[in-house]
């Protein structure tokens, strides 16, 4: 039951990968990365009951907080602006 | 017992809006329709992912991390999604054709 969704979650992790190598423009590859990072805060809190470990849920918190940093990181790159401004 | 078949029925729900997000990243034409449609179902399913895993492993070192961790996405995940459309609005990024308003653009003419 859970590896079936594990594996759903991998699927979909491949769905937004092929939306960053194929995406037009640099925006829609910011937009799947920054999808693909909150997917995997749920996978490593998948992992983390399959498993028994404790430290994965570790893994998911600071996976948080540097997708959102970078994301936060790549609007100001895609706003064509330097990050002092 | 009954509370790991609720846990697995919570977290079966956030899989499922996950899924249906990435689809909509694939299928939409835009980038802004796809932000939408991607940001608000990954951040309702991994929040919902995560409150099935603290209802799975109860008051636990994981479970309390899990909830913190849900509460983090919920807060930060849309705030990088408006900061991503702000800077592809105005880093020239142009809308669908089939698009009917551009709202940004009335609003702040440059």
């Amino acid at each position: 039951m859970i590896q079936i969704l594990i594996y759903i979650l991998v699927f979909a992790a491949f769905l937004c990968l092929y939306r960053m190598g194929k995406g037009p423009t640099p925006s829609d590859r910011a937009v799947a990365l920054d999808i693909l990072g909150t997917l995997m805060v749920g996978f490593c809190a998948l992992s983390a009951i399959t498993t028994g470990k404790d430290f994965y849920i570790n893994i998911g918190i600071s996976w948080a907080l540097l997708s959102y940093v970078g994301t936060i990181a790549l609007a100001k790159f895609l706003e064509n602006r330097s990050f002092d401004e | 017992m009954f509370w790991d078949t609720l846990g697995y029925i919570v977290i079966a729900v956030g899989v499922s809006f996950d899924l249906l997000g990435t689809i909509g990243l694939v299928r939409l034409p835009d980038v802004y329709n796809r932000l939408q449609a991607a940001t608000k179902c990954v951040t309702l399913g991994t929040a919902f992912l995560l409150i099935g895993v603290f209802i799975v492993t109860g008051f636990s070192a994981t479970g309390i991390k899990a909830i913190i961790c849900a509460v983090f996405v919920l807060i930060t995940s849309p705030t990088g999604a408006h900061a991503l459309a702000r800077g592809s609005h105005r880093g020239g990024v142009k809308l669908w054709e089939g698009s009917v308003t551009d709202v940004y653009a009335e609003d702040n003419p440059e």
